[in-house]
């Protein structure tokens, strides 16, 4: 991006935060609803990989052990609900109200009072969710998927407030969607055409598009699970004239699209990273964009590749399966983009670095596997095996969590004012890669020999692969944990932080100084 | 109970390469029937596509971080965009999928044409068992999971099958074109058996349609691929191939047993010959979610023992048995079990850990509730 910055005019005038726990419950400012996103996603990300390693500690050797399978399904269950909407999405919005604002030179989000409520309805809802575990009966069993009739007729009671936690969730996720929108819309500095927005920016901009399509979607689903199990009312139910597969095709309508929400603000974070430390523009920023746009079109029209053993008519099953095929082509011209920022740039390998090239190859290989999976016969054996299971943590996991990393160790020093230690964030990325390899690429091999997903228990010729993966989980688990003494070492201290700490950075953030002031661009920058 | 007690991460990683050991599995199988060879074939290929996408990828990759460092010198080119690339890397990536696309669809094609087939066989999902029928041969029973819950618990040695065996496997013969009809009477379950490519789910209200033909006798072994509940881990599948005259043979016995049990119904049966029999019964068919001694797992599955079903009017305890109990997971039994089972069963569970109601359901008695219910 070839944006010159003028940086005269900088209200450094303005007044400072609030004090006590007050600022933080009432703030409307962008950079402090983006800290809470942060912290908040971090400890849902705990949360949820405690879920997983309860579930790797079960499924250590053959066996039941630990926990009992009833207990087992609710672990499976809440930990993909909460690292989905807990962990995940909540980072990417923490990011986006962070960084959108300083990337396109706003002063703050467009909608600052509901942006507050967006956050706020999150710990609310988690705390519905969270609760059900100690209710009588467990709380949610049915998989993040919650296939009807096990999530209608067959669950436990706490179901009723898991659809209203799903609510709630729902409700924030379209307020904060509406709100990037309207910032990314309204707010850009003069000069910030569409086309020179930073990727992050525009990858965003399509996944709040994405949120507000599908999310309401997710609202129905839930909604029509209510009514079926307290209004008497048959959507899901076969004995009352409804259909269960009419549940799956809702759900993955949102689901589908969803999967992308957790993966286009990666690709847009990792769009910069890779330019700036290899000191080279990136290349083909046009065709990024319009291959984003074409994944989030694709995403629409191929949910039913879920389904390709639920017993779909041939010509939907051929049309699903050549449309899903399809959506290799615009993520292939992003990954060779990638590769071609790198190609003959001055390459350095900062932990930003480190964890967006990773996140291009481990990504990548998610993508192959998907390619895979997308081959509708093929996909009679991997569908609901461990196969499945590796590819979709190859691509959340290297893919979502990595870019979330990689995001945070790049815009550490701006948010805090101080260099992170290179050599702490060095070794959490070579803890993290080693640990998330040993963790879920065996399970490919598992899947393949004919391990079904969601099983507490298997057969003695899976054990070796189960033990070495559940090895990996606990050393990827502990890693994170040395993440969150490395932040909390960065924000109590460390080397001052230049306002561009990154030589080859482009882009409005590195022109206000670090730590960012609590007000940035009251005047708008020009963009030429 | 450690099955590796002295395990080192390297060895671990050796053994991934060595052959040696069956448990380190890596790849599907090709399996045993003609279309599980095609869809082995579709797997390989698109494997090898992804295996060369990859090392030219990776490859470039590698090779910039190698040689295009900043401390090897190297100075940042300026370029940033080429229309040519951009086109050919588009069009490349989707010509090879249009490659992958046709030997894909001629194989699904084939999977779809569940026309002509010479044995139907009707597949009933169920919390947590599966059910065959033999249309049209008045053939059918459950299928349950045969490993002891001893072995689950890690009180016992785990054999070689464990939790892939069944104390009644689906038995086919080869070289007919067996039609699968596939359904479910409560959740949704996924009928497995990868070496035949088969895959469908078993879904409430709906009948779904798959084929095989298999030509060498043998077990194969599948299990549930659906999240179905609790025991979703323990309902293997078990298919026996046998050679057309012992599948002959096979089901001329189980018409027998059929027309015995009939007989059975109609016989004189004592109290403690029920109680015997309802012990049996109980044990295989109450016992995933009432437990071994009638204590249940509440609030989800109610205690048996000293409950007011077990020990209050007898027509009561059996119209829950025979019907279920809506909205919950007690399944209606009516048509599982046969007559002599329900009669057995609901006997054992009032003469059982103390609910000593010392009374009795006669086969006859259910028999006479079936043909009144079908009126």
């Amino acid at each position: 991006m070839s944006a010159v910055i003028d940086d005269h005019g900088h209200a450094d005038h303005a007044h400072g935060p609030a004090k006590g726990l007050m600022r933080w419950v009432l703030t409307t400012n962008h950079k402090d609803i983006g800290t809470l996103y942060l912290w908040f996603a971090f400890s849902m990300f705990l949360l949820g990989g405690t879920f997983a390693m309860v579930i790797r500690a079960e499924l250590f050797q053959p066996g039941l052990q630990i926990v009992e399978p009833a207990f087992f399904n609710q672990m499976t269950t809440m930990h993909g609900l909460v690292m989905v909407f807990g962990a995940v999405m909540p980072a990417f919005v923490g990011l986006a109200n962070w960084m959108i604002p300083l990337m396109i030179g706003a002063p703050d989000m467009a909608l600052p009072r509901m942006n507050n409520f967006s956050f706020w309805l999150l710990p609310a809802a988690f705390l519905i969710l969270v609760s059900t575990l100690f209710t009588p009966g467990g709380g949610p069993n049915f998989g993040w998927t919650f296939y009807a009739p096990l999530s209608t007729t067959y669950a436990p009671e706490s179901v009723t407030f898991f659809i209203f936690a799903i609510h709630l969730m729902g409700i924030s996720s379209i307020m904060g969607a509406i709100n990037v929108v309207a910032t990314i819309l309204n707010l850009r500095a003069p000069g910030m055409t569409l086309m020179k927005m930073p990727l992050f920016v525009w990858t965003w901009l399509i996944t709040a598009f994405l949120l507000i399509a599908v999310m309401p979607v997710l609202a129905g689903c839930v909604t029509m699970m209510l009514m079926d199990i307290h209004f008497g009312t048959s959507f899901f139910s076969a004995a009352g004239g409804g259909d269960p597969v009419l549940f799956q095709h809702v759900f993955w309508f949102f689901g589908h699209p969803e999967v992308y929400i957790m993966i286009l603000p990666a690709f847009g974070a990792v769009s910069s990273i890779i330019p700036t430390f290899s000191r080279k523009p990136l290349f083909g920023y046009t065709s990024m964009v319009y291959a984003t746009a074409s994944i989030a079109f694709l995403s629409f029209i191929v949910w039913a590749h879920h389904m390709f053993v639920v017993g779909i008519p041939l010509v939907g099953e051929l049309f699903f399966m050549y449309a899903t095929l399809l959506i290799a082509v615009p993520t292939g011209v992003k990954v060779f983009n990638w590769a071609s920022t790198m190609w003959q740039g001055s390459l350095t390998f900062e932990t930003p670095m480190l964890f967006a090239v990773a996140f291009v190859i481990l990504f990548s290989i998610g993508g192959f596997s998907g390619l895979m999976l997308a081959i509708a016969p093929a996909d009679f054996q991997y569908q609901d095996t461990y196969f499945v299971v590796a590819h979709f943590h190859y691509v959340l996991v290297p893919g979502a969590i990595f870019g979330i990393f990689a995001s945070t160790y790049y815009w550490l020093p701006k948010w805090t004012g101080h260099m992170y230690d290179e050599t702490l964030g060095k070794l959490h990325f070579w803890l993290s890669f080693v640990g998330m390899n040993l963790t879920f690429f065996p399970m490919h091999f598992v899947g393949l020999a004919g391990m079904p997903r969601r099983i507490p228990d298997y057969n003695l010729q899976f054990a070796d692969f189960n033990m070495v993966s559940s090895i990996g989980a606990f050393m990827f688990g502990a890693t994170q944990i040395f993440f969150l003494f490395i932040v909390i070492k960065t924000i109590r201290g460390g080397a001052p932080a230049p306002a561009k700490p990154w030589d080859g950075a482009e882009g409005l953030e590195w022109s206000v100084p670090s730590p960012a002031p609590y007000h940035t661009f009251t005047t708008p920058p020009e963009v030429k | 109970m450690m099955r590796h007690p002295h395990v080192w991460m390297g060895l671990l990683l050796w053994s991934i390469f060595s052959q040696a050991n069956a448990a380190w599995t890596v790849n599907m199988a090709p399996g045993a029937t003609e279309i599980s060879h095609a869809v082995f074939d579709l797997h390989m290929t698109i494997f090898w596509i992804c295996v060369v996408i990859g090392v030219i990828v990776f490859g470039a990759m590698f090779w910039s971080m190698m040689v295009h460092r900043r401390s090897t010198g190297q100075v940042a080119a300026k370029f940033h965009e080429s229309t040519t690339v951009e086109i050919l890397w588009t069009v490349v990536p989707f010509l090879i999928l249009v490659a992958m696309a046709v030997p894909a669809t001629a194989t699904l094609i084939k999977m779809y044409d569940t026309s002509e087939p010479d044995i139907d066989i009707q597949i009933t999902g169920y919390q947590w068992k599966w059910h065959y029928k033999y249309l049209g041969q008045d053939v059918e029973f459950f299928s349950n999971l045969a490993t002891p819950a001893e072995q689950i618990h890690n009180k016992e040695a785990k054999g070689e099958h464990y939790l892939l065996e069944v104390d009644k496997p689906l038995v086919l013969p080869t070289g007919a074109k067996v039609r699968f009809l596939v359904t479910s009477a409560d959740v949704i379950h996924s009928w497995w058996v990868p070496a035949f490519a088969v895959k469908r789910d078993a879904i409430p209200g709906f009948v779904n349609e798959a084929w095989t033909r298999v030509d060498k006798p043998g077990l194969y072994r599948g299990q549930c691929a659906e999240l179905c509940g609790k025991d979703h881990g323990f309902m293997p599948i078990v298919v026996e191939v046998k050679e057309k005259a012992d599948y002959e043979k096979w089901l001329a016995e189980r018409k027998a047993e059929a027309a015995q049990l009939k007989e059975l119904t109609s016989k004189e049966w004592t109290l403690d010959e029920l109680k015997e029999r309802g012990d049996k019964v109980y044990h295989t068919t109450c016992v995933a979610c009432h437990q071994a001694e009638g204590q249940g797992l509440p609030p989800m599955f109610p205690a048996l023992k000293g409950s007011k079903i077990a020990t209050g009017p007898i027509k009561d305890h059996l119209s829950i048995v025979f019907h279920g109990k809506p909205g919950t997971a007690m399944a209606a039994f009516g048509k599982q079990l046969s007559e002599v089972d329900i009669a057995a069963v609901v006997t054992y569970e009032r003469n059982a850990w103390g609910n000593n109601k010392g009374d009795m359901v006669t086969p006859k008695e259910v028999l006479e509730l079936k043909q009144a219910e079908s009126k």
